[in-house]
C-alpha cells in the first residue's frame, strides 16, 4: 500500500498526490496504490508534476490503514505528515488543531 | 567587530541579486531542480522534511544587537517565530518559503549578514572560542584571524569545489572551548618564547561516520604565515583528497590513509613554495583587522562584588545562576554571561523572536553591544559589569532565559534530528527533552557536576555525539529508533572519541539507560570533585556495561 509524496516547489510544504492529480496538503487526501499498475500511474503523475515544476523530491512511500486513517509506515514520513513531534503547534498537526478549535 | 567596507557590501548585494534571479527563474520553470539545487545550496538553502531551511552564517559566532534583532525580525516575518542556533555557531530558520528567501537575504545584507558558504564543498563558517576577547585565560583574541580566514576563503576560486566541506576553528586559549581538534584545520593561537604570536596547527579532525582526532602538524606557525600555510594544507587536500567516495572525501581520511608524516611532508613542501610570497600577511593588515576587534573601553565598576554579595543573600536562584552561567573575565570588574537556550524540556538551541529581541536589548544596554553564539548552542554576553549582573539576570527571568545549567547534564547539544532534518534517521530533540525533564532538579544536576551530553540523529554527527562525555547516536533499525551510547568522549584540549558501550536502546529505554550511567558514576566516583569524564577515564567502561547489561556484560 503506497502513496506518492513530494514537497511543493514554492514553499517546500509536504504534499501528497490525490486521485484528481492535484497535490493535497494532508496525507488523508492521497490516492492509495494497492497494486503495481496504480503505483506506476502515481510515479508517472509525479514525474509529470516534477517536469511542470509543481513539486520537488517526489517519493513513493509505504502506508497502512489504521482504523480507516492513512498512516505512513516509517516514522520519518509520519513526522512529515504531522509536523515536528516536539512542537504540536507547527506543521499539519497545528492546522488540524485550528480546524478542530474552529 | 568587523564592519563591511564598500567591497563587502557590493559583493553581498551582487550575490543576493544573482540568487534572486536564480530563484525567479526556478519558480518560472526556466531551470530544473537538478540545475537549481547546487545554486540554492551555495546560498544556504536546504530542503528539509516540512519546508525549506535557510542557514545563515554568523562569522565566528559574533553578533551585535542590530543583527540579532534582524534575526528576530526574520523569524517573526518569514518564519514561525523562532530560530535554531547550531553547533557551528550559525542560525537556521526551519520554515521559509523559497519565494521569500531573496527578500530575507536582502534584509540580512542590510546588517552585514548572508548565507554564503553555509553549505557545499567549500570552506564553511570559521568558528572560534565564544569567550574570545573576554576570557581570562586567553593569550590573544582569535577572531581577527578567523576574520582574515573568512575574507580569504569567501568565494575562493581554488577552494570552492573541494572534495568535501572544510571546517576551520580557532582558539586563543590553552583551554580549548572551540573544539579545534574535531575540525579539518584547528588553530591554537599562542605565543612562543620570544613573545611572538603564532599557531599550533592541527589537521584532519572530524566526526561523522569516521571520527578522528586531529593531528598536530606544526607546533608554531608565525602569524604572518597563516594564509600561506592554510593554503598549502588546502592545496594538498584538493589535489590528493578522494573524490571517488563521498564518505571518504574529508581530509581526515587523507591524513589517515596517507599517514601524518607523509602528509606533513607534502604540506611543508607546498608551504616552502608559498612562503614569503603574496600570501604573507602584512603586519599593517593584521593590526588593521585586529583594530575591528579591539576590546570595548571597560570603565572601572568595582562596586560589583558588594552589590552581588547582597543580592545573592536575598536570592538562591540568582546565586545558582551566578555560579553556573557567569564566567571569569580578564577584567575583574566584569564577567562573561552564558544565556542558556536549554530550559527544562526545551529544544536545545531554539530561541523565539521575543527572546532574541530581549538578548539584543541586554547586549545594547549592558554588554557593549556584543553577543556570541556558542557551539554548545547557547548565547553569550561576553562583557557584562559584575555590578549589572543582577539586572541582566532579572531581565532574563522575564524571558525564561535564566536556566542555571551551563556545563551540567541538561546543557545538552542536540542536532535537529528527525523532527526536521531530511538526513536524520532518528529524533534527537525528543531525547534531549526527556533527559532535560528527568534531570530537571538543579540540586541533582549540581551533585552530578560537569557532564556533557551530546545527541545526533544520524551518523553525520552534527550533534557531536562522538565527543560527548555521554554521546547518543540515533539510528533507524527495523523501522524503529535505536540509540547507541558512547562514553568518554571529549572536545576540549584533551580531545577523545567516545567508545560504544554496548547494544543500543529503544526510544523508551534511552532515558532510563542514561540514568543508570549517571547513577553508576555517582556510585563509583572517588569524591564529588572527580568529574564523570575523569571517573570514566580511570574506571573504563566495565562498571557502566555491568550496570546497563548485567550478566550479559559479564559473559562478554
Amino acid at each position: 500500500m503506497k502513496v506518492l509524496t513530494a514537497n511543493r516547489l514554492t514553499n517546500g510544504e509536504a504534499v501528497w498526490l490525490a486521485a484528481d492529480h492535484s497535490w493535497t496538503s494532508t496525507i488523508q487526501g492521497a490516492e492509495i496504490a494497492l497494486d503495481e499498475a496504480t503505483e506506476e500511474k502515481l510515479i508517472r503523475a509525479g514525474k509529470a508534476a516534477l517536469c511542470k515544476n509543481e513539486v520537488v523530491d517526489v517519493n513513493l512511500i509505504d502506508v497502512e490503514l489504521v482504523d480507516g486513517v492513512v498512516r505512513p509506515v516509517r516514522l520519518r514520513e509520519r513526522i512529515r505528515a504531522a509536523g515536528p513531534t516536539n512542537r504540536r503547534d507547527l506543521g499539519k498537526q497545528a492546522e488540524r488543531f485550528i480546524a478542530v478549535a474552529a | 567587530m568587523y564592519r563591511y567596507d564598500e567591497f563587502d557590501h557590493d559583493f553581498v548585494r551582487a550575490r543576493v541579486a544573482e540568487f534572486r534571479d536564480q530563484v525567479e527563474r526556478r519558480l518560472a520553470g526556466e531551470i530544473t531542480e537538478d540545475q537549481f539545487k547546487p545554486l540554492r545550496l551555495m546560498n544556504g538553502v536546504y530542503l528539509q522534511l516540512h519546508a525549506y531551511m535557510l542557514r545563515v552564517a554568523i562569522p565566528y559566532g559574533t553578533l551585535n544587537s542590530r543583527q540579532l534583532r534582524m534575526l528576530a525580525h526574520i523569524a517573526r516575518t518569514y518564519d514561525k517565530g523562532y530560530g535554531h542556533f547550531t553547533t557551528r555557531q550559525n542560525i537556521q530558520f526551519n520554515w521559509p518559503a523559497l519565494s521569500d528567501i531573496p527578500a530575507i537575504l536582502d534584509e540580512l545584507a542590510t546588517v552585514e549578514m548572508h548565507a554564503l558558504q553555509t553549505s557545499g564543498n567549500c570552506i564553511r563558517n570559521v568558528t572560534a572560542d565564544h569567550f574570545a576577547g573576554a576570557a581570562a585565560d586567553e593569550v590573544a583574541d582569535p577572531r581577527p584571524y578567523a576574520e582574515i580566514l573568512r575574507q580569504w576563503s569567501s568565494v575562493h576560486p581554488e577552494f570552492s569545489y573541494l572534495p568535501r566541506k572544510f571546517k576551520i576553528a580557532v582558539t586563543g586559549a590553552a583551554r580549548d572551548r572551540a573544539a579545534i581538534q574535531t575540525h579539518d584545520i584547528g588553530l591554537h593561537l599562542k605565543k612562543n618564547e620570544a613573545g611572538e604570536l603564532g599557531f599550533a596547527v592541527y589537521v584532519g579532525g572530524g566526526q561523522g561516520r569516521t571520527p578522528m582526532v586531529a593531528k598536530k602538524i606544526r607546533d608554531f606557525l608565525p602569524e604572518k604565515d597563516l594564509l600561506a600555510y592554510v593554503t598549502a594544507v588546502l592545496r594538498v587536500y584538493n589535489l590528493h583528497g578522494r573524490r571517488d567516495n563521498k564518505y571518504k572525501a574529508r581530509i581526515k581520511i587523507l591524513v589517515h590513509e596517507t599517514g601524518t608524516e607523509q602528509l606533513t611532508g607534502w604540506i611543508e613542501q607546498e608551504f616552502e613554495a608559498l612562503k614569503d610570497g603574496e600570501l604573507t600577511l602584512p603586519e599593517d593588515d593584521i593590526r588593521a583587522i585586529q583594530a575591528y576587534f579591539a576590546s570595548p573601553a571597560l570603565p572601572a565598576r568595582p562596586e560589583g562584588d558588594a552589590a552581588l554579595r547582597e543580592a545573592q543573600a536575598d536570592s538562591r536562584s540568582l546565586a545558582a545562576w551566578l555560579k553556573r552561567n557567569v564566567t571569569t573575565h580578564r577584567n575583574p570588574d566584569y564577567a562573561a554571561v552564558t544565556i542558556s537556550l536549554k530550559g527544562t524540556g526545551e529544544a536545545p538551541g531554539d530561541a523565539t523572536a521575543g527572546q532574541m529581541d530581549a538578548v539584543a536589548e541586554l547586549a545594547e544596554r549592558y554588554a557593549f553591544d556584543e553577543i556570541r553564539v556558542s557551539h554548545e548552542q547557547n548565547l553569550i554576553l561576553p562583557h557584562v559589569a559584575r555590578a549589572d549582573l543582577k539586572a541582566v539576570y532579572d531581565r532574563l527571568v522575564e524571558f525564561g532565559l535564566e536556566t542555571p545549567n551551563t556545563g551540567l547534564i541538561t546543557d545538552i547539544i542536540a542536532c535537529p534530528g528527525l523532527d526536521y532534518c531530511a538526513l536524520a534517521t532518528a529524533r534527537s530533540i525528543s531525547v534531549a527533552q526527556d533527559l532535560s525533564q528527568r534531570f530537571a532538579s538543579l540540586e541533582r544536576q549540581e551533585n552530578i557536576g560537569e557532564l556533557k551530553v551530546k545527541i545526533s540523529g544520524c551518523i553525520n554527527a552534527c550533534g557531536h555525539h562522538h565527543v560527548g562525555h555521554i554521546g547518543i547516536l540515533g539510528v533507524e533499525k527495523k523501522g524503529s529508533e535505536l540509540y547507541q551510547v558512547t562514553l568518554g568522549g571529549s572536545a576540549d584540549e584533551n580531545t577523545s572519541i567516545g567508545e560504544i558501550v554496548g547494544r543500543g536502546f529503544s526510544a523508551e529505554e534511552i532515558g532510563p539507560a542514561i540514568e543508570t550511567i549517571v547513577e553508576t558514576y555517582l556510585a563509583w566516583r572517588q569524591d564529588p570533585s572527580e568529574t564523570f569524564l575523569q571517573a570514566y577515564r580511570r574506571l573504563g567502561p566495565q562498571p557502566f556495561k555491568e550496570a546497563l547489561y548485567g550478566a550479559e556484560a559479564r559473559a562478554a
